[in-house]
């Protein structure tokens, strides 16, 4: 970890603003990440939060201000681009599993293809990973033969095998049915227990009282409140925020 | 419901009411209707036509198959004299049919790829020369085509005397494309020998980078070794060997040119515009495949840092593909078809020598139809048969 040695902040957002098109979707994202942090992103929907996440590993480019990865920002370099990508992993909200491949080859893909990893040294540790989600028993089967919790969780693992510094995720679990929330929830529970840097945009708030470090309010393209959990639910600053949380809640 | 409910009706009326409301008996009752009446009306057709063909003393048999059949035919892939039988024709014409379908299948696949991802390129200019090959071409019909790049282009390129030559070997004219004709000479062995040697290299190569990535993790490019296995063994071989295949070369004799390979303007018309066509359909079929296959898919790959390259093959195409092969079967079928056109520039294909000529000169309109439309029902079946296996063995697993 000589990043982390050097003491460069996991993810700096500075004066990023980003239009599609004519529309302004972030404005002026001022971000700095600590390392191990774990931070909860929420805000109405089309405030942005997807897009300014999804420019964290590029899959959105900025128009405007500078993002750096353990002190590396993107540039015009797409090899530079690819590496520094490479620190973060992502969750979808709708999985993104590749259904023609097993869970086994989904979690070892990145791994053969990326990392060049041994067949064995590879899938030894897509086990280790769909363990670490209590889903080793289904390595063999397809992506749509498992319920979307458990689909959920595999994409967990998938992006875990590639040892990703920085875990990104984007409503995890918007889009499973009641009874498997807290599933996919434990999972993240111990993945921030054991230290990983995190930004978890969701509108799961026992999550965020329970795990962040920090919640941040989106609305309209603008950050427009950060603070720790209990200040940010107990006694928010500005009315946009005690709004939508009176409307979540 | 109610109906369901009720105790079963007494009268007979009711219980043949029910009977007919089972849903096998009526599923049964319909089919048999069905095959009934299209026994019947096969059965009407062929007697009636069997009863005004025999009042004008023309034959149903297939003895004249037999006979010669005394024309000559301009261009066959298998040997054919004038003398030959009918059935010699019809064959010459499955294969002449064959041949046409083939390479008509191969190139048009290969545009059609090619067109299709063009379509889809971020690049502004790529994509839309793409778009306007596909629009032009789509929608002119293909008769109008093979006309146009027969009597437009074969037939219009110079006399045989101001051929269009590369390096004194391949000549273009208005009889049609003339190229070198292999001709085996001693030691060919050697270079077969190597040619299968390279062939193995080929897959031991294969073998090997598959097992090193396995093992050590390790990529090893494989298009190129592999290409390059299976082209420089056979012709190091043959510069070794001394001329194990010497070339009998086209040469212009009078007005025109005589050895080498000769392959006429009609066949050339012929191929390029049907795959030209038809790569239009597949490239669409292509492009709606990809774009079948969810954004996520590729998202999911760029996360995870897979170069777009591989992202392409191992993860996007193959689920193309399964929205591509039904599609891409009946283009198939079509070009198969479609190659009967070749009547039109007189092409000699099946169509051409036997529904055309065979039948005028015999008359034997029954039994020639008949096996006409057989070969094609039996090709059309052959190829969905084998391209439903294939899209089965693809198949995503679901619940
Ligand atoms: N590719 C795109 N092209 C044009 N507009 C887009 C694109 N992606 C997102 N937008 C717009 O940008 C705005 C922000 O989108 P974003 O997905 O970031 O919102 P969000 O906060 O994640 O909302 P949600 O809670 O619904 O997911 C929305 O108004 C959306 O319509
Ligand atoms: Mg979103």
């Amino acid at each position: 970890m000589t990043d982390a040695v050097r003491g460069e902040p996991p993810v700096e957002m500075i004066g990023v603003n980003k239009w599609f098109g004519a529309f302004h979707v972030l404005k002026d994202i001022d971000l700095r990440v600590r390392e191990g942090e774990r931070i909860v992103v929420c805000g109405p929907s089309g405030s942005g939060k997807s897009t300014m996440i999804r420019c964290i590993n590029q899959l959105e480019r900025h128009q405007e201000g500078t993002i750096r990865v353990h002190g590396r920002a993107y540039g015009r370099d797409l090899r530079e681009n690819d590496a520094i990508r490479r620190e973060i992993g992502m969750v979808f909200q709708s999985f993104n599993l590749f259904p023609h491949l097993s869970v086994l080859d989904n979690c070892t893909f990145a791994l053969t293809w990326v990392k060049h990893l041994p067949k064995k040294e590879a899938e030894d540790r897509a086990m280790e990973m769909l363990t670490r989600v209590r889903i080793p028993e289904q390595a063999g089967k397809y992506p749509l033969q498992l319920s979307g919790g458990q689909q959920q969780r595999v994409a967990i693992a998938r992006a875990l095998c590639a040892q990703p510094k920085i875990m990104l995720f984007d409503e995890p679990t918007s889009s499973l049915d009641p009874e498997m929330i807290n599933e996919v929830l434990d999972a993240m529970v111990e993945l921030a227990e054991s230290g990983m840097t995190m930004i978890v945009v969701t509108h799961e708030m026992g999550f965020a009282r329970k795990v962040a470090d920090r919640v941040i309010f989106m609305d309209q393209g603008e950050i427009v409140e950060e603070a720790p959990p209990a200040q940010f639910f107990d006694a928010p600053r500005f009315d946009r925020t005690r709004l939508f949380l009176s409307q979540v809640l | 419901m109610a109906l369901l409910d009720s105790p079963a009706p007494a009268g007979s009326g009711a219980r043949l009411m029910a009977v007919l409301n089972n849903a096998t008996v009526r599923s049964v009752v319909y089919q048999a209707l069905t095959l009934a009446c299209v026994v019947l009306l096969f059965w009407y057709l062929i007697s009636n036509t069997i009863e005004n063909m025999s009042q004008r003393g023309m034959s149903a048999g297939f003895d004249f198959l037999g006979v010669s059949a005394g024309f000559g035919i301009g261009f066959t892939l298998i040997p054919y004299r004038e003398g030959d039988t009918y059935l010699r024709v019809f064959m010459v014409g499955i294969a002449n049919t064959m041949l046409v379908a083939v390479v008509a299948i191969v190139l048009s696949t290969v545009l059609g790829l090619i067109v299709g991802l063009a379509r889809l390129s971020n690049n502004w200019v790529i994509r839309n020369v793409a778009r306007w090959y596909i629009e032009v071409l789509r929608n002119t019909p293909l008769l109008l085509q093979i006309i146009a790049w027969y009597f437009g282009v074969f037939t219009l390129l110079p006399r045989p005397r101001d051929s269009i030559g590369w390096v004194d070997s391949i000549f273009l004219n208005n009889r049609g494309l003339y190229l070198p004709a292999p001709v085996i000479a001693d030691g060919f062995g050697t270079v077969l020998a190597a040619a299968v040697l390279g062939l193995a290299g080929a897959f031991a190569w294969a073998r090997f980078a598959r097992k090193e990535r396995e093992n050590s993790g390790r990529i090893r490019p494989v298009v190129l070794p592999v290409l390059a296995l299976l082209v420089l063994p056979p012709l190091l071989a043959t510069l070794l060997a001394g001329a194990p295949v010497s070339w009998d070369m086209p040469q212009l004799r009078g007005f025109n040119f005589v050895g080498g390979l000769n392959i006429p303007p009609s066949f050339c018309a012929l191929i390029i515009a049907l795959s030209i066509y038809t790569s239009c359909f597949i490239g669409e079929n292509v492009r709606s495949g990809v774009q079948s296959v969810s954004r996520g898919q590729t998202e999911a790959a760029r996360a995870l840092g897979v170069p777009p390259g591989r992202t392409m093959r191992s993860i996007i195409l193959p689920q193309a593909l399964r929205v591509i092969i039904p599609p891409l079967i009946s283009q198939y079928l079509n070009v198969t078809k479609n190659s009967s056109l070749a009547i039109a520039i007189g092409f000699p294909d099946l169509v051409s020598v036997w529904m055309n000529t065979s039948l005028n000169q015999s008359g034997r309109a029954i039994p020639i139809v008949a096996m006409t439309m057989g070969f094609y029902c039996l090709v059309s079946l052959a190829v969905s048969l084998a391209m439903n296996r294939y899209n089965r063995s693809i198949l995503i697993r679901e619940r």
